[in-house]
């Protein structure tokens, strides 16, 4: 038998399989092309107003003239808040499900209530932040601790939107924490065990740091993700117009997804390119926090070989 | 907590040593096992994963400064049963053991028995070499410091201590702090083993400890378990008959999940009681 085809079957298996790689290759610049003509389309008309004003000056009017300067900076505080609460919180969550939680009833039912969370719209999470964090436990805070008839904590802050948005992302966090912590050899928690460490020791000195840079992607989802949110933090947390930085996690603050909505629906002959201004800063620090956290994620990588 | 007990009965008794008479005569009997008189001892041991029957009644003894070797084809339950000695098996969902197990005639099944502690003095080598994800350094202290130890000169000490009784020290002296990942093989398994006897067990479970070992590192293994045994009780697991004849003093046969026969590695290899152990051992099947 010779080893080559027939001149006709040769052709149509490689049309067959050019047909087929011209396909994929399609497919797949409809999906980059969208993404890309959006970050082109926002860095087009909005390039032209980011400048070092526009930064780091505060906001002259409620017209949007000025800078944003108090939006970046809460926003970054906010941020910070909310992966202060939300990674430990998330990861205790993670680890009790994962090591200590079994196959019981109540840990089926947290891991369907975990998915449910996570679909819940966000306008959704916002009434129940207000509700729940300003209205109840600040409200109580004022009357109980405070003996105050002057809201203090029971109006809208900083706290009280890391609170909500810490809930907004917690299923990421959790998730992507148990993948982490499922990834984990199995021979190194025998390994542990093995020489007489408890459980717990295990978690702490194997399981935990060998997981860590997975953890960490945890979090760079759920900067993505608190970061741009808007309506979870619109009832607890944002100002609308607030020309000076906040000074503690008691204050409202400006917030850069609200206050791109504020100007695009509620000023009147805004300029396109403040408002893709805006929105460029925010993708710009959203993808600048993801940075940093992705670099701390490969420095602990690289100690690691297995 | 388990009990410290003295060893008996393989340990060497000074002649005039005053011991009571029953000791004496196992020191002058011995070689033929007898029950209760192991360092470890397992009596009617069944087990099962879910109704799955893995082992049904053995019964071994395992005597100090001896290496028993545990052979038998794949599936016969020999893994299974070196695990039952340090409670590996606890962390499988659906396992149960009925029968007894005793380390210096303590029950370690007792609902007494804190089986961190149990595994302090009984360690384990697995088959694949598994260091933790951290430097040479750190995986021969870690025993040591999760018992508590955290005088960094102390921890030192140790380390050189059980790399040089791996017979590893000289070879990794100079980069202690490098990841164990960075070393061959043969290095990590000896690290693991290090590792093992830094936390001063008084016996070594090894679960076919060579088989993904070239023959130069398995030799190098194997010369080191004839070392430890001075200190040790050593159990093994093997597929390689070759090294359960060369290194282990005692060696049984499991078929199926039972003990086909157990005995001195000499008679079992050449004059064995069972067919079956010897058409295993003589290659016919396995």
């Amino acid at each position: 038998m010779s080893l080559v085809l027939a001149h006709n079957k040769r052709d149509s298996r490689i049309l067959a399989q050019k047909l087929a790689f011209a396909a994929v290759a399609l497919i797949a610049a409809a999906v980059v092309i969208p993404i890309l003509g959006l970050f082109g389309f926002i860095a087009f008309q909005g390039a032209s107003k980011v400048n070092w004003d526009f930064l780091t000056k505060n906001p002259s009017a409620l017209d949007a003239s000025g800078g944003i300067f108090p939006a970046i900076i809460g926003t970054a505080w906010l941020i910070v808040f909310t992966i202060l609460l939300a990674m430990p919180l998330g990861v205790i969550g993670a680890v009790y499900l994962t090591e200590y939680g079994g196959r019981s009833k109540l840990v089926t039912l947290v891991r369907a209530a975990i998915v449910n969370l996570a679909g819940v719209p966000s306008i959704v999470h916002g009434l129940f932040g207000l509700g729940c964090f300003v209205f109840f436990v600040g409200g109580s805070i004022d009357r109980i601790i405070l003996r105050t008839s002057k809201p203090v904590w029971g109006q809208p802050c900083l706290l009280w939107g890391a609170c909500t948005l810490a809930v907004v992302i917690l299923p990421i966090v959790i998730k992507s924490t148990e993948e982490a912590l499922a990834a984990v050899p199995k021979s190194f928690r025998e390994g542990s065990q093995a020489l007489g460490a408890t459980k717990w020791e295990t978690i702490r000195r194997i399981i935990l740091p060998a997981a860590l840079p997975e953890i960490l992607t945890g979090a760079v989802l759920g900067i993505g993700r608190a970061t741009g949110e808007t309506a979870p933090v619109m009832l607890t947390c944002a100002a609308s117009f607030k020309p000076t930085l906040p000074q503690g996690l008691g204050d409202q603050a400006m917030l850069l997804p609200y206050h791109l909505y504020f100007v695009v629906t509620q000023v009147p002959n805004a300029k396109m390119d403040t408002k893709s201004a805006i929105a460029l800063v925010l993708i710009s620090f959203v993808a600048a926090s993801s940075i940093v956290v992705i670099l701390l994620r490969s420095k602990f990588k690289k100690a690691r070989k297995w | 907590m388990v009990k410290p007990m003295p060893d008996h009965p393989s340990t060497t008794i000074e002649p005039g040593a005053s011991i009571d008479s029953e000791v004496a005569d196992m020191t002058t009997q011995r070689p033929s096992p007898q029950p209760g008189r192991g360092k470890l001892s397992a009596r009617g041991v069944d087990f099962f994963y879910g109704s799955f029957r893995a082992l049904t009644g053995v019964s071994l003894e395992a005597y100090s400064n001896e290496i028993t070797a545990l052979i038998g084809p794949s599936g016969c339950g020999k893994s299974t049963f070196l695990r039952v000695f340090n409670r590996m098996n606890d962390e499988i969902p659906g396992a149960k053991i009925t029968g007894k197990v005793t380390l210096d005639d303590e029950d370690i099944y007792h609902k007494s028995v804190d089986v961190a502690t149990l595994r302090k003095k009984i360690g384990m080598v697995f088959q694949k070499a598994n260091p933790f994800p951290k430097s040479i350094f750190e995986n021969v202290v870690y025993g040591p410091r999760v018992h508590g130890e955290k005088n960094r000169a102390v921890l030192r000490d140790t380390a050189e201590k059980y790399l040089r009784k791996a017979a590893l020290w000289d070879e990794v002296k100079d980069k202690l702090n490098e990841s164990a990942f960075a070393l061959s093989g043969g290095q990590q398994q000896r690290l693991c083993i290090a590792r093992s006897l830094a936390v001063e067990p008084e016996v070594l479970l090894m679960d076919e400890p060579t088989s993904a070992l070239d023959p130069n590192a398995t030799f190098k293994i194997e010369e080191l378990m004839k070392e430890l045994k001075q200190d040790l009780t050593v159990v093994i697991v093997t597929h390689n008959m070759q090294q359960a004849s060369r290194v282990s003093d005692k060696t049984a046969f499991f078929l199926l999940g039972e003990m086909i026969e157990h005995g001195d590695t000499e008679k079992i290899f050449t004059v064995p009681h069972d067919q079956r152990t010897e058409d295993y051992i003589s290659g016919r099947f396995g």
